[in-house]
């Protein structure tokens, strides 16, 4: 099951740029929630924060406290046991491309050390399944590598590969931008079965998107939340000019 | 509407030029390489036979004979070379390209690997010779004479900076969405530098140690004063050994025509042992290889 995610005070640096600036808000458990905004706002930045990957580049800088259930993740845990309970998807797929599609799956597991073959071929059918590529993969697991396959279905490798350690949370930076329209229409699909399972966050470029699946939207603008309610608010009736300005596409 | 074709027509020739170029280059890349080795085959194909693999060396004078010891030294001393230069190699080059990118250390290593390769062969051997043949400490194996073990040290620490770049240069090729994509699901790093980045560098990795191990194979120059040959079958590291190039460089030198015979025979048997080698490992590492793995 998901949890909800406290953020309180986030700041965030890459070098002396100051990326995040004062973050604060509630992201509910079990529901899809959005974070639009202009190229460079932040709002991937954010993302990264959940999960500890903003530290991986190694000028860059976080303060403040991120709660993930009842775990703070920056005081209470180390980032690989962070990244083990919030799984997330980028924004090209980035499947093992040494890999079979089996191994991908089943590498969060295996390079965790977890090794019981019957247990990992439940988790990799379950996976498979809950990512929507289970019948289109099922007779080449073992024998095609995860880079044969095409974009949106390496997208959908890659949710099952990050569904497959039974994450709490799901990020998703972009996951559809560099995808087509059909394969588009599966991740979004996607999104709205998987959200009764894990607590979805996802970056999106496309606003549309943004309204189809997520419940709740924050609109991201220089560094700073602008304003984070539900999406049918945020789209319909946005309290502050500039969200208005941006929706209806007069900058960005 | 003249002037669009007059420019297409440039263009179409000048595509053709720079094509017949491309191909005339080739040529000439390849045909010393064919020729070598057509003239290698012609010289050296009729002196082999059964007695060539089976027998050692026949005394001065006699005809006949074979290089069974030193095709085995060969076998031996780029067995040990290989064990030395390749896990230095390849570990000196993770440490460069995920460790130690940017700190003083990595300079400086990176400096003296690429010292290191044009550091010359025999320099090399000197060097080996002034490190383990020359010293006498009684109590130790392998130090205080020539050697099998001497020879392989010279000729694996020739191996060390080529394989070490290379590693080094394949690591940082792997994309960083894919170190992103271990780490993102929790993988500690250095779990996803050997599970991940490794192996997706692998066929680049495997292919650096090759170029390594091809290049002190036919190597001279460091065995003359550490390995410095044997005229009888020999596996001991603690023994001197016989080696193709070096058996190949006394017979070439000799007087007799059966010599420079089995002198061809062996630059030959140098060459095909190179190729086999390749292969084999090229043939073992691809096997369990995906379709459409890149």
């Amino acid at each position: 099951m998901g949890v909800g995610i406290e953020v309180n005070n986030l700041n965030a640096w890459y070098g002396t740029n100051h990326t995040l600036q004062d973050i604060t808000l509630n992201i509910p458990a079990n529901h899809a929630t959005a974070l639009i905004g202009p190229s460079g706002c932040g709002k991937s930045t954010f993302v990264r924060c959940l999960n500890r990957m903003h530290e991986t580049n190694p000028i860059a800088r976080v303060t403040g406290s991120v709660r993930v259930g009842d775990l703070d993740i920056y005081n209470d845990a180390k980032p690989v046991q962070v990244r083990r309970r919030i799984g997330m998807v980028f924004q090209r797929p980035n499947p093992f491309p040494t890999m079979s599609i089996y191994d991908n799956v089943a590498s969060g597991l295996k390079l965790n050390g977890y090794s019981n073959r019957r247990v990992l071929d439940d988790i990799v059918e379950k996976s498979l399944k809950n990512s929507a590529l289970w019948d289109e993969v099922k007779d080449d697991l073992k024998k095609k590598s995860g880079a044969s396959l095409s974009g949106g279905q390496q997208q959908r490798l890659c949710i099952a590969r990050a569904l497959a350690v039974d994450p709490e949370v799901l990020l998703m930076d972009e996951p559809a931008s560099a995808l087509d329209p059909v394969s588009t229409s599966k991740i979004e699909d996607l999104i709205f079965q998987l959200k009764s399972q894990y607590t979805i966050v996802i970056v999106t470029h496309n606003m549309q998107q943004a309204a189809r699946v997520a419940e709740k939207t924050g609109f991201f603008l220089n560094g700073r939340m602008v304003e984070f309610d539900s999406t049918h608010k945020i789209f319909t009736n946005p309290s502050d000019k500039r969200t208005e300005d941006y929706i209806t596409g007069r900058f960005g | 509407m003249r002037g669009e074709s007059l420019k297409s027509k440039i263009r179409t020739i000048t595509d053709h030029a720079v094509t017949v170029l491309a191909v005339l280059a080739t040529v000439l890349v390849v045909t010393p390489l064919v020729v070598i080795f057509g003239y290698l085959v012609f010289k050296g194909a009729s002196s082999l036979n059964l007695a060539f693999f089976t027998e050692i060396p026949k005394p001065e004078g006699e005809i006949g004979g074979g290089m069974a010891n030193s095709i085995v030294g060969s076998g031996v001393l780029l067995g040990l070379s290989s064990l030395i230069g390749v896990p230095l190699g390849i570990g000196g080059g993770i440490f460069l390209a995920e460790f130690g990118r940017g700190t003083a250390l990595a300079n400086a290593i990176r400096f003296t690997a690429d010292v290191l390769n044009g550091v010359p062969s025999i320099v090399m051997g000197l060097a080996a010779y002034a490190l383990i043949v020359s010293p006498h400490v009684s109590f130790l194996p392998f130090l205080g004479h020539f050697s099998a073990f001497s020879g392989g040290v010279a000729l694996g620490i020739m191996m060390i900076p080529t394989v070490c770049r290379t590693t080094e240069e394949m690591l940082l090729m792997v994309p960083h969405a894919v170190r992103e994509a271990a780490l993102g699901l929790g993988v500690p790093n250095w779990r996803s530098v050997l599970s991940i980045t490794l192996k997706t560098a692998s066929p680049g990795i495997i292919t650096g140690c090759m170029l390594a191990f091809a290049r002190v194979a036919g190597e001279t120059a460091p065995l003359l004063f550490t390995a410095l040959g044997n005229s009888f079958m020999s596996t001991s590291l603690n023994q001197p050994i016989e080696a193709l190039p070096l058996q190949i460089y006394v017979y070439a030198l000799s007087p007799y025509d059966d010599q420079h015979r089995l002198a061809w025979a062996g630059a030959l048997v140098l060459i095909l042992l190179i190729v086999v080698a390749v292969s084999l490992v090229r043939y073992v590492t691809s096997r369990g290889v995906l379709k459409g793995a890149s």
